[in-house]
């Protein structure tokens, strides 16, 4: 028992150097959540350790063959013991409570992050089963692949158009639940230019494994070429947003030069175009695999 | 087919390989059992001594029966999960498309919370209180026999969709809107509500009666302060049933509404509202953890006590600490949700409670070291279980207050390291508890030991088998991996994930071990036999009495002087002059259990597949039944103190 | 359940010290206390179900989804009549149980049915105003805020049903079986179930339409 544990221990320490996890942040709140992660892991850790090496001490010593252990069978109190063992927990459980409360505060998803440029927004609509990416400003759109400035502030507001899912970049912190009907709020920023994987992180149904989007960090300079770029995509209109609501997945990311200004505000109020019904009504959106593509 | 509602050949998954070799072959074991029942004459004999008793031995140990074979189900999901996980990666599929697997992980969460902690739990206290409270059984009986077979049925009803139909596709909560109609609009989910809704009575109404049995019947001289801490934390666990089960039916009634009505209670139109359902579901969910837990702390603290040779340390604080998690447990449900986004303040204040609960927890480790401090440790397999579930639990309740971060949460929500962390603490410590138990108390029901080789070998596979399953999910947690993936890209994940394959051959390993140390020590019972009703030098009064207890478990109530009942009683300090015997009238058997549960099975069957004619005559019948039963009330059967003198030994 | 075998107020002697049966030293306390102590947890825990009902009316009800308020549906008189009936029905149900533990058998009939066409009236009243909801449009499949008043509404009227149903039987164990220790205490906890559903009419009355009225 006790070398898996120890592996237990070492293991977070190793995992370090590997990509794409919640150990290899990649911006501001990733980094201070894994820093709190850690502190109340080593706070944890202080108490954690001594019982562990005190439960193998005291089954090892007092074991019923060593003559040498004194049993004294009716000793079952001590005031001093007792109150370093409710003491004890509890100042561990305070300091905890602080960092709980403290960081509760300073990583609110809905914090700006401080920055010298000023944020960009995009907001996220989860579909069955893929992300529509709507950029406000840029008026372009993209589904399963977020790209983004490194270095800027981003702004997300997230809904979704069907069921509960949640909205995950591991390296760039906080998830967010997406819910229809209603508008959440998440800010992160990526340090620097790179690319990170995004997940869905809240079961979904059938096509939930395929609901997978990469976030491309680039350059300022490359990120006003690429909107340019995208705008000459063709546009995302109503019927291809009906397309796009269908349950299925998508092989490809997709880009979509200008997109209706209020989706977003459609899709919270639900007032948004109902997906195109499949060809033949069969449940949990069998036939529709790839729709838009 | 209207005369069927939604029922028709094609609910048969025909298709399925897997499923259709595994309804075979339970069709086959079902059947073999029932023909030998039949043909060796064993069936009066299960019908008077087992399907009708009212003994609440009896149904304890149904209960923990009902457990180890949905144990086996359970886990069966569990194995075919783990292997499809450790192929599924890239452009390998695995070998359960998403139709399959997305029932297999609703189906073992369900399973194993509803029908094999639970009744696991149930059945253990059921057994042991009344023993231990020094009384003839509980408050009442024939209410005992009802709860036990709408637990059957529950169990019955959600097999019942291995074979007929579906079962749900939308993880073990149910969370709307997925589980609406219009996501979900096949019989899955109605399954799911039935089963829990029917179980969920029977758990409801067992809650009641040993709430009542604690505080209302106990020996004369078993004043609070004297109660085995077992049956404290049963106490404060089926007050928590009382109290969370009735939010559980309140919100499936909900669901079910807007499944079956079109109601909008949680759907995404007509001014639905999801966050409530998860609000609901939780505060029933959270409670739900501490119902299983809080007797496994007591099973395992009367484990450490009895094999230390020495009374619980601080008998007082660990009191007070089951009470504290008791009133806790209800005011941290949100932590199951930090990601909804409910604002820092929301957020910090359930933060803070939920890791104010780890200070009782704490408390209670402490008190099992210091119990054992000073002790004379003899390392029985009940024993072996407590001492694995020390630091097992302890990793288990540190990545717990880790979750209860807020921001770690932000990163770990939904994230594997969340079903590492929950296994941890429910196999951990609920599972391990119940193995504890059960290898405890097996002797007392049934006046032989269970092999102690195959016992050890089981702590061995099951410990170091979840290490190796479990261990590997934080990795993958922290590495990024979310839960509930049919399929998955990263490469780098797949050696975690065979680690955790191999990790659940081994626990495979442990269940075998666990079912030969059952057959080895039935066919071995005569060398394993205890005829002294006390094999392991126990202090609380279950000991006092033989093994099998007799029905009535006590001719003569004991009078307790103290804590530690019997302890007192092998010292000498206890009263010795044994008062006369005095008639018994012990309850006499009922089928009603039995044959309502029966109707309640056709019922819902009926409901799931909306057969409305067979719903209007379930319903009556079991009406019916009842109102036979209210007229026809067995009574009370006498046993005179000639039979009782026969069979007690002198005193 | 013993009846007739023996009088259970007396099985707790066994044991008997100073303290009360079921209280420290006097040991398992007699059946008609622990039948009416275990039927309270029981009401307790059907009022938690209550109370995750008025949770989703509360939090449902501002979601009328263009569909009709409360203050536009709701009317009071009816409900006060309602109210009425059902709480002199907690007084008949009172006399009742007086009489029935002097095993007045006449004297239980007659009070007996008094609840029951008190509580009948209650109910067509109640299935008066569901129905003209109904159809007016206001069904519950209208909006959130209809769903949850309907559900809420309609499991005390359910219960309500359930404890006429029950009060009938009872009538008919006492003419069978007459006043035996078994029918007492199933007329005692009928008793406790019908005045627990007095005070969750009186907790619905205030929450939904008094407070919907006031809108």
């Amino acid at each position: 028992m006790s070398a898996p544990r120890r592996w237990f221990v070492v293991a977070p320490l190793a995992l370090a150097g590997c990509s794409a996890g919640v150990l290899d942040p990649q911006g501001p709140v990733a980094r201070a959540e894994k820093q709190i992660l850690f502190d109340s892991l080593g706070a944890m850790l202080l108490i954690v350790v001594p019982v562990m090496v005190a439960t193998v001490a005291f089954a090892w010593w007092f074991r019923a063959g060593n003559r040498r252990a004194r049993y004294r069978p009716d000793w079952d109190y001590s005031g001093k013991l007792e109150l370093l063992i409710w003491s004890v927990p509890a100042m561990i459980v305070l300091f905890l409570g602080g960092t709980g409360w403290v960081g509760a505060h300073l990583l609110d998803p809905r914090r700006p992050i401080p920055a010298k440029v000023a944020p960009i927004e995009v907001q996220v609509v989860a579909l069955d089963w893929k992300w529509l990416f709507l950029y406000p400003a840029q008026h372009v759109a993209t589904v399963n692949r977020l790209v983004v400035p490194a270095g800027t502030p981003i702004h997300f507001r997230l809904t979704s158009a069907t069921v509960m899912n949640s909205f995950f970049v591991p390296q760039l912190g906080s998830q967010i639940y997406a819910m229809a009907g209603m508008e959440a709020q998440l800010r992160l920023a990526a340090d620097r230019p790179g690319r990170y994987p995004g997940i869905a992180a809240h079961y979904s149904g059938k096509g939930f494994s395929d609901m997978t989007f990469t976030v491309d960090a680039l350059p300022a300079a490359q990120f006003t070429a690429w909107v340019a770029q995208a705008r000459a995509a063709p546009p995302l209109d109503e019927a291809r947003y009906r397309q796009l609501a269908r349950r299925g997945t998508v092989a490809q990311p997709m880009v979509f030069g200008t997109a209706p200004s209020r989706l977003f505000d459609a899709v919270v109020a639900q007032r948004a175009p109902a997906a195109e019904r499949p060809r033949d009504a069969s449940n949990q959106g069998e036939s529709d695999a790839e729709a838009g593509r | 087919m209207t005369l069927l509602g939604r029922l028709s050949w094609d609910s048969i998954p025909l298709h399925e390989p897997i499923v259709m070799v595994t309804a075979g072959v339970l069709f086959v074991v079902l059947l073999g059992t029932g023909a030998t029942i039949l043909f060796k004459g064993w069936l009066p004999y299960l019908w008077r001594e087992w399907i009708t008793s009212v003994d609440h031995k009896r149904i304890g140990v149904m209960y923990c029966l009902l457990a180890l074979v949905m144990l086996i189900r359970g886990f069966a999901d569990a194995l075919m999960m783990r292997s499809h996980q450790a192929m599924a990666v890239g452009a390998g599929e695995g070998f359960l498309p998403p139709d399959h697997y997305d029932q297999i992980f609703s189906a073992h969460g369900t399973i194993m919370i509803f029908f094999v902690a639970m009744p696991f739990m149930i059945g253990l206290m059921n057994f042991a209180v009344p023993l231990q409270l020094g009384v003839r059984d509980v408050a009442f009986p024939t209410l005992n026999s009802v709860s036990f077979w709408l637990t059957a049925t529950g169990v019955l009803l959600i097999n019942t969709s291995l074979v007929v139909g579906e079962f749900a596709r939308t993880g073990w909560l149910v969370y709307p809107p997925l589980s609406e109609r219009a996501f979900s609009p096949g019989v899955g989910v109605d399954y799911y509500l039935w089963a829990l809704q029917i179980s969920g009575a029977g758990t409801l109404l067992g809650g009641i009666n040993l709430v009542t049995t604690i505080l209302k019947m106990r020996a004369p001289g078993m004043r609070y302060t004297r109660m085995p801490i077992f049956c404290w934390t049963a106490l404060a666990s089926n007050l928590l049933i009382v109290a969370a089960f009735p939010i559980l039916t309140a919100t499936l009634i909900m669901l079910t509404l807007d499944r079956y009505l079109g109601f909008h209670f949680f759907t995404n139109e007509a001014g639905g509202n999801q966050m409530l359902f998860v609000n609901l579901i939780w505060a029933w969910g959270h409670p739900e953890v501490y119902i299983l837990v809080l007797p496994a702390f007591g099973i395992f603290s009367e484990i450490i006590a009895t094999f230390s040779g020495k009374p619980l340390f601080g008998y007082r604080s660990m009191v007070l600490a089951t009470l504290a998690i008791c009133v806790l447990s209800f005011m941290v449900w949100l932590h199951h949700f930090f990601t909804m986004g409910a604002g820092a303040d929301v957020n910090g204040v359930f933060g803070v409670m939920t890791m104010i609960i780890a200070v009782p927890t704490g408390v209670k480790v402490f008190n099992w070291l210091f119990t054992m401090y000073g002790g004379r440790l003899r390392f029985e397999v009940p024993m072996l279980w407590a001492v694995a579930f020390i630091p097992t639990f302890v990793v288990g309740g540190m990545t717990g207050v880790l979750l209860a971060v807020p921001p770690a949460d932000f990163v770990l929500h939904n994230s594997v390291f969340l079903v590492a962390h929950f296994h941890n603490v429910i196999i951990g410590g609920v599972l391990f508890a119940a193995f504890a138990g059960y290898s405890y108390w097996f002797p007392k029901a049934f006046g032989f030991r269970l092999h102690d080789g195959w016992g050890k070998a089981a702590v061995v596979l099951w410990v170091s088998g979840f290490y190796l399953a479990f261990m590997p999910l934080y990795a993958l947690g922290l590495m990024g991996m979310t839960r509930r993936l049919q399929h998955y890209d990263n490469p780098a994940w797949q050696p975690w994930l065979v680690a955790a394959w191999l990790g659940a051959l081994l626990i495979l390993g442990g269940i075998v071990s666990l079912a030969m140390q059952l057959y080895v020590s039935v066919r071995e019972r005569r060398s394993l036999a205890d005829g002294t009703g006390d094999p392991w030098d126990g202090r609380t009064l279950e000991w006092a009495t033989r093994s099998p207890p007799p029905p009535w478990n006590f001719a003569r109530l004991p009078q307790v002087e103290g804590r530690d009942a019997l302890a007192l009683m092998k010292r000498g300090e206890a009263d010795e002059t044994p008062e006369p015997l005095e008639p018994i009238e012990m309850p006499r058997n009922s089928a009603y259990g039995f044959v309502g549960a029966f109707f309640t099975y056709l019922t819902g069957f009926a409901l799931v597949w909306h057969i409305w004619w067979l719903v209007v005559l379930g319903m009556l019948a079991g009406f019916a039944t009842t109102l036979w039963i209210a007229w026809h009330q067995p009574g009370e059967q006498e046993i005179g103190v000639d039979e009782l003198s026969a069979l007690e030994p002198a005193a | 359940m013993s009846g007739e075998i023996a009088d259970p107020r007396h099985e707790g002697d066994q044991g008997a010290r100073s303290d009360p049966p079921g209280h420290g030293e006097g040991g398992p306390a007699p059946k008609q206390v622990t039948v009416a102590f275990g039927f309270w947890v029981f009401l307790l825990s059907d009022i938690i179900m209550f109370s995750g009902l008025f949770a989703a009316y509360a939090v449902l009800a501002p979601n009328t989804a263009g569909g009709p308020q409360g203050s536009e549906l709701f009317e009071l008189r009816l409900v006060f009549v309602e109210t009425l009936c059902l709480l002199f029905s907690s007084f008949t149900c009172g006399v009742m149980s007086i009489m029935a533990v002097r095993q007045r058998a006449g004297a239980t009939y007659l009070w007996g049915a008094l609840t029951a066409l008190l509580g009948l009236s209650f109910l067509a009243i109640e299935l008066y105003e569901l129905t003209h909801l109904v159809l007016e449009g206001a069904a519950p499949t209208r909006s959130a805020f209809l769903s949850a008043l309907f559900t809420l509404v309609g499991a005390h009227g359910l219960h309500v049903a359930a404890g006429l149903v029950w009060l009938t039987v009872m009538m008919g164990q006492v003419a069978t079986l007459g006043f035996t220790d078994a029918v007492e205490r199933r007329l005692l906890c009928f008793g406790l179930y019908w005045h627990a559903l007095d005070i969750i009419w009186v907790a619905l009355f205030t929450v939904v339409y008094l407070y919907g009225v006031m809108g």
